[in-house]
């Protein structure tokens, strides 16, 4: 019965840490690419869970059947939210590009309450009942309890998509070029990169992530409102730092870490603290190990 | 050797606010020559570089490429990694691989804008996009085949020893198939074996790619002995131009450099 209980709270840790993870990716390529803590990463992520919200329920009305509802809905997000990602970093971030760092920093928390309030005003205040896109299905009887569907479902689809992108970053041409600018700009430009392109591809990545992060999240929570994506920003960005900003191991590490001690903390000490276990732990790293888990000294760019 | 004008550049001028880093500086290289750029620290050399390379936007003067076998271009204002595609790139005088890829993967990064296919479409793994990336590898190990680095194709660019990074940058540059290659103190820090290693590889680049090679440097006896032309700056200004021999007896030179004698050639 304890290890039991152990592995729910283990397993659900797993997963809300895969979720973060993907988030947290999302601002730690933005970070390595271009240096820029991208605030209004949040949003995007509820942007994505909106689309997808909006997409289902007209596919529901027109009769779709429930699989091509969760592609088509899953798609629209991912399409809708990289089209905001790409164009905030145009409109908010590249004209501030050889600004003091302070700028783009503030402009990124202005289009951060941009969003949320564009959204507040297009949809509603209220919580919006989402959709159960990821069915409940009975598989591994009699344990199911520790693991739900959907559970499994987000489990498998973050790490599918773990491995899609460490292969592009790893072998593709667009990924060596990713890791050469984040290395050196200048430098990425001389051997004739173009750097807008690459800066726009991982916007553009960064924010399909959040979306399929927004979407799978809504679908098990069960409902949206306009500033979900304030929360899981932060945590996605406290995952980040923790595993060590520019790091996309890190990034992952970071989630799950994140992901592990809430759920263990709040399923062995209290739940009524979930939050304060997780900024604890942030506080903690940053006081021992400045640059995060996995992150180098920070020194060397001058 | 019929003459075609790779580099024309005149009257280029430098402002940093007040500080007139080049002043009117002219220059022209011809297709095949190696040329080298000298003069004391702080005379704007690698300013020169700076602006030529489309790093720094210059305030005055006109910078025109040749050799692409259109008309000449002209480059003010045009972004560093258009100029390369054009068929003009550098190193530095520090070593600015990127460290964390491995040998293999530096020079593949170079050779990328000659390749069709283009960055995007690389994610898909068409025929067509595979086909082109082993061509691009085959590419790679041929230039580090040149300058013996082949073996070290999957080592991390930072293990190299130093004169290796210092070659491996130049195979880097080499990849994107310049006509002109800019060498910013290509031996700076190297001891006497390595400078005479490098001293053969530029003349082959030359030979045998065809490549025209502009260099700054530092090092008088590998400056003599490689370039068929000198130019020299001064305080932002071209002071003197010439074969090896005008230059070493040229009075304006040797006050440049404070009297020194420092040309033991």
């Amino acid at each position: 019965m304890e290890l039991e209980y152990f592995f729910e709270l283990f397993l659900g840790g797993l997963v809300k840490g895969s979720i973060y993870a993907l988030i947290a990716l999302g601002y730690t390529m933005v970070y390595g690419v271009v240096e820029l803590i991208n605030f209004a990463h949040g949003e995007i992520y509820m942007l994505g869970a909106y689309t997808a919200l909006i997409v289902a329920s007209v596919l529901t009305v027109l009769g779709f059947p429930q699989l091509a509802i969760v592609v088509m809905a899953g798609l629209a997000a991912i399409i809708w939210a990289s089209a905001y990602g790409y164009t905030v970093e145009k409109v908010a971030y590249k004209p501030l590009r050889k600004a003091p760092r302070l700028s783009p920093l503030i402009s990124a928390i202005g289009m951060s309450i941009f969003l949320q309030n564009y959204v507040l005003l297009a949809q509603t205040d209220k919580f919006l009942p989402f959709p159960e896109l990821i069915p409940e299905f009975e598989f591994w009887e009699p344990y199911s309890h520790i693991i739900g569907s959907p559970s499994l479902m987000i489990l498998v689809s973050t790490v599918i998509i773990m491995m899609l992108l460490t292969y592009i970053i790893k072998y593709t041409t667009m990924g060596k070029a990713m890791r050469a600018t984040a290395q050196d700009r200048t430098m990425a430009m001389l051997v004739g990169i173009s750097v807008n392109k690459v800066i726009s591809f991982t916007f553009v990545i960064g924010s399909s992530l959040a979306a399929v992060g927004g979407v799978l999240v809504a679908s098990q929570m069960g409902q949206i409102n306009f500033y979900i994506g304030f929360m899981a920003g932060i945590k996605a960005f406290t995952a980040a730092v923790l595993g060590g900003i520019g790091s996309i191991p890190g990034a992952v590490l970071g989630g799950l870490v994140l992901g592990m001690t809430e759920s263990l903390a709040t399923g062995y000490i209290s739940s009524d603290y979930e939050d304060v276990f997780a900024f604890a732990l942030l506080v903690l790293i940053l006081i021992f190990r400045p640059a995060g888990l996995l992150g180098r000294n920070t020194t060397q760019k001058v | 050797m019929t003459t075609e004008t790779i580099l024309d550049v005149k009257k280029l001028t430098m402002d940093f606010g007040g500080l007139r880093a080049l002043n009117h500086v002219d220059l022209t290289i011809q297709k095949g020559e190696i040329v080298a750029l000298i003069g004391p620290n702080g005379a704007g050399k690698t300013t020169f570089f700076n602006c030529v390379t489309g790093i720094y936007t210059p305030t005055g003067g006109e910078i025109f490429l040749g050799g692409t076998g259109k008309k000449p271009i002209r480059l003010n204002g045009i972004k560093p990694n258009r100029i390369a595609d054009l068929g003009m790139t550098r190193t530095f005088q520090n070593i600015r691989l990127f460290q964390n890829m491995t040998v293999l993967e530096n020079v593949m990064i170079g050779r990328h804008i000659r390749t069709q296919a283009g960055i995007f479409s690389a994610l898909t793994r068409l025929p067509s996009a595979r086909k082109e990336e082993k061509k691009t590898i085959d590419d790679a190990y041929n230039l580090l085949e040149k300058v013996d680095l082949a073996d070290w194709a999957n080592e991390f660019a930072k293990n190299l020893p130093y004169g290796d990074q210092r070659r491996l940058e130049i195979a880097r540059a080499m990849a994107t198939d310049p006509v002109l290659l800019l060498l910013d103190e290509p031996a700076a820090g190297m001891n006497p074996q390595e400078t005479q290693r490098l001293d053969a590889l530029i003349r082959k680049i030359r030979d045998e790619e065809g490549i025209t090679i502009l260099l700054i440097e530092h090092d008088m006896k590998l400056v003599m002995n490689l370039s068929e032309r000198i130019y020299v700056m001064d305080y932002g200004s071209g002071i003197a131009t010439g074969t090896p021999m005008d230059i070493k007896n040229n009075p304006a030179v040797i006050k440049a450099y404070l009297g020194e004698e420092v040309i033991d050639a």
